[in-house]
């Protein structure tokens, strides 16, 4: 079973506590749960709507056919309707749905109880006695969300809804087992638990809930929110921070991180340690706030002025986000380099059911060295070895030894060096510091079998979408495999060589106009890639996009 | 350990302000007995901003305009350090304008000390946000057209706790108030006039000598209408001293972890710590 339900509305509706009521009831009767959500930027009005996928298999992505249509303006109707499967359903109010859809005295019901904003809650419980989920199951999500609210006159409103509903679908009970969570607060959670000690930014959707999450166990997990006054200082603050010894991690989406690039720079010579993030959203300039792109990926490998080592991790799902932020913190320091995660409104703002994340699993590696074990007399901040990585001392933590960090060219000791000798043997010394970090870059994700004739290549939030493609057409007889970045500079080569070479055509499927995945395997491959399934329409990908983009790609050639 | 000078030969021009300020700085970290290895020094770009190479403590030398983020972080992370930030009046007042006003609103406990010659030194004599209105410069054929910046009338209106304007000429005034500066718990701004002896041929160093005069004890700091007074006392007289100085609370004691616990940088890390955190997506 795979359903959908979808909730639209205007923004100040209630949407989003609608969903999360849906998400919470359907959830603790044990299913796998997807939540795809598309908001406008504007807090009144406009066309906003959720779609909550369910079924009791894995879900990976969205759906872009549902079931259900719970539509709570006349607008719901006329953009979605189109996506009702056959014998799906539209709700709604009686005061605008017409004959065809079902009509409910919703207005009605909450004029009765007294209160108009309950007539989502109303709607809720019709939708629970639609699929049969249980009562109390879904009455006690009532009462947990509106604990603090309205809780009588939700609960009424639900029992109201629940009365007049028919029962249509039937669910399964399931041990609920898993983990409700979107990648944002992935992320931040990862963070957390490598060690972060400080945080500041600046908000700017979608990267913000990275830094409300964080702020909302700060004072208990004793770290440091800093909301700054600019991306400028976000990214500098954050460096001392570093700078002083503790993981401090900053992040913002494009306009944002574009205002950090001068200190990422700074890193770079100044040699501190970082992890930053790019929740990507279409550009240029404020482009569309809310909405999806992956346009950023060359922007971020190249972010900043002169040269200088970092990595960039694209972060696939959720998992990705907790665990891959985890990793970032310990290459960040074993390097002593900014390692910047490449996100995306989609990835940061869907919900998903996963399995609990695994906190033995993260391991913190600081790499700062101690002070007796210094032989130089006078310390060498920037001392050449045959890595590239010098000794990191903190300062205050070392009491003997001084600490200098420099934004010019320097000396090993950190002053200021203008010599040609100098400045040669910094520029090979910061960049050596690549060869040992190619070598434990994890190469992208293989999804399919090993008997293929396509290979799709994708990196970061696509993940989902592309392992559901290829599911299908597996299904289907069509045979692809897919290959996924999630480390993608230093652009991993090796699995990529290894699989395009036994597909008959590679093809990269990306959210963006001019194919920057495709730049890159032309870059540091001699694969020939054939096709770019490529979207720039600020709505995510998914699997139906895809399977209809290859079919005229196939269709084209026969 | 001793605040070492002969680390690196500075670039300074001969008679430059900036050889006062560091003979200030070094007498007050001297005489309040702080540890080189326990105070950083954090600088943007500029000729001032170079002082972190020149002076025997610990140093970040870091972007133009961009001295005070990085000192707000390293004294979040690491509350026992001593933060000192020395830069220009181009680097505070132009580049870093919108990091020194918030730096105010945070009052954190670091000490500023802006090296204020009202021009451009490392890039050849352009006008700064201090310098006089008409004033020609290298730049400004026709004399500068904004309207200076009163940085200290700036930093009282903004609410800064400690305010106090200096002069490199009296080295043993200005490690005074160095020290009341370094002292104070809170955002503490000096801003100190210096010469540039080769770019701004106005404000000489006989300029300056000519009006400063220091506040003497008739002047209570503790009045904020006096303390405005005097800073917008800026032409024929020139008060130096502490304009203003009252207690406030300041950024670190705000969070309860910092004000009663060891400094960040100490804390003991394990990934199991956050665990529980999983709860709340049950």
């Amino acid at each position: 079973m795979d359903y959908s339900i979808l909730i639209g509305g205007a923004a100040g509706q209630g949407i989003e506590t609608v969903a999360e009521l849906v998400e919470k009831m359907i959830k603790r009767t044990g299913y796998h749960i997807f939540t795809y959500k598309d908001y406008m930027s504007m807090v009144r009005g406009g066309h906003n709507f959720v779609q909550i996928r369910f079924s009791d298999n894995e879900l990976y992505t969205y759906d872009n056919k549902v079931d259900i249509i719970f539509a709570m303006t006349q607008e719901t109707i006329d953009k979605h309707s189109a996506k009702l499967k056959s014998g799906g359903l539209i709700i709604g109010d009686e005061s605008f749905v017409d004959e065809n859809y079902l009509k409910l005295p919703l207005n009605k019901i909450a004029r009765d109880i007294g209160n108009n904003k309950v007539i989502g809650t109303i709607g809720v419980g019709y939708i629970a006695k639609l699929f049969g989920v249980p009562k109390d199951i879904a009455k006690n999500s009532v009462e947990e969300i509106f604990k603090n609210k309205d809780v009588d006159s939700n609960i009424k409103a639900f029992e109201a809804g629940y009365e007049i509903g028919i029962q249509k679908y039937k669910l399964d009970r399931f041990e609920d087992d898993k983990i409700l969570i979107n990648g944002n607060q992935a992320l931040a959670l990862g963070a957390i638990a490598a060690g972060l000690k400080f945080y500041c930014g600046y908000p700017m959707t979608p990267s913000t809930s990275v830094m409300s999450y964080i702020s909302k166990h700060a004072d208990e997990m004793e770290i440091v929110v800093d909301q700054v006054e600019d991306e400028v200082a976000a990214l500098n603050m954050a460096l001392g921070a570093s700078f002083a010894g503790v993981r401090a991690m900053t992040g913002s989406s494009g306009g944002g991180f574009a205002l950090m690039i001068e200190a990422l720079s700074l890193a770079g010579i100044m040699e501190i340690p970082i992890v930053l993030f790019n929740a990507q959203r279409p550009g240029p300039a404020t482009g569309l706030s809310t909405r999806s792109e992956q346009a950023d990926l060359r922007f971020v490998i190249h972010a900043g002025h002169g040269e200088f080592p970092r990595m960039v991790i694209a972060l696939r799902t959720p998992e990705d986000a907790f665990y891959q932020t985890a990793r970032a913190f310990n290459i960040a320091e074993k390097y002593q380099i900014p390692v910047i995660l490449l996100t995306d409104e989609y990835l940061a703002d869907y919900d998903i059911t996963i399995r609990p994340f695994d906190f033995n699993k993260i391991k913190i590696e600081r790499y700062i060295s101690n002070e007796n074990d210094i032989e130089d007399e006078r310390y060498k901040r920037y001392k050449y070895t045959t890595s590239g990585i010098s000794p990191r001392l903190i300062p205050g933590i070392a009491k003997e030894k001084l600490i200098l960090v420099d934004s010019h060219e320097h000396n090993e000791y950190g002053n200021i060096d203008e010599s040609i000798e100098t400045r040669v043997n910094m520029m090979k010394k910061r960049m050596k510091k690549l060869e040992a970090l190619k070598e434990e870059l994890i190469e992208p994700e293989f999804i399919g079998n090993e008997d293929y004739d396509y290979l799709l290549v994708g990196f970061g939030s696509t993940y989902g979408a592309l392992k559901e493609t290829v599911s299908r057409l597996n299904d289907e007889n069509i045979k692809f495999a897919a290959l996924v970045y999630g480390d993608i500079f230093p652009f991993p080569v090796k699995s990529l060589n290894f699989y395009a070479k036994k597909a008959k055509k590679v093809m990269v499927v990306e959210q963006n106009y001019s194919s920057q995945l495709k730049s890159l395997i032309d870059e540091y491959t001699d694969i020939k890639v054939e096709n770019s399934i490529l979207k720039y329409d600020g709505r995510a990908m998914n699997a139906n996009y895809i399977i209809t983009e290859i079919n005229k790609i196939i269709k084209n050639k026969h | 350990m001793k605040c070492e000078y002969d680390l690196m030969k500075p670039s300074w021009c001969p008679g430059c302000g900036n050889f006062m300020i560091r003979d200030a700085l070094k007498i007050a970290l001297e005489e309040l007995s702080i540890p080189p290895s326990q105070a950083v020094l954090v600088s943007g770009i500029g000729q001032a901003a170079k002082m972190p190479h020149y002076i025997g403590i610990n140093g970040f030398n870091g972007l133009h305009g961009r001295a005070l983020p990085p000192a707000i972080g390293i004294k979040m992370a690491n509350k026992d350090l001593t933060v000192i930030v020395e830069s220009g009046d181009g680097d505070t007042y132009g580049e870093g304008g919108n990091h020194f006003i918030h730096a105010i609103r945070r009052n954190i406990n670091i000490a500023h000390f802006v090296h204020n010659n009202q021009i451009y030194g490392l890039t050849k004599g352009q006008a700064s946000p201090t310098t006089a209105l008409g004033q020609k410069t290298t730049l400004q054929y026709d004399g500068v057209k904004l309207n200076p910046i009163n940085p200290v009338a700036l930093s009282l209106t903004m609410g800064a706790g400690f305010v106090a304007r200096g002069f490199s000429g009296d080295i043993k005034h200005l490690s005074s108030i160095m020290k009341e500066a370094i002292l104070y718990k809170g955002y503490a701004h000096i801003d100190i006039l210096q010469p540039c002896v080769v770019w701004n041929k106005v404000n000489t160093y006989k300029w300056y000598k000519d009006r400063v005069y220091k506040l003497d004890e008739s002047h209570d700091f503790t009045n904020f209408d006096m303390a405005y007074k005097k800073a917008l006392e800026f032409g024929d007289k020139i008060p130096i001293g502490i304009l203003y100085k009252v207690e406030k609370e300041t950024y670190e004691q705000k969070f309860s972890f910092i004000e009663s616990g060891e400094p960040l940088v100490n804390a003991k890390l394990d990934p199991n710590n956050a665990k529980h955190l999983l709860k709340e997506f049950y």
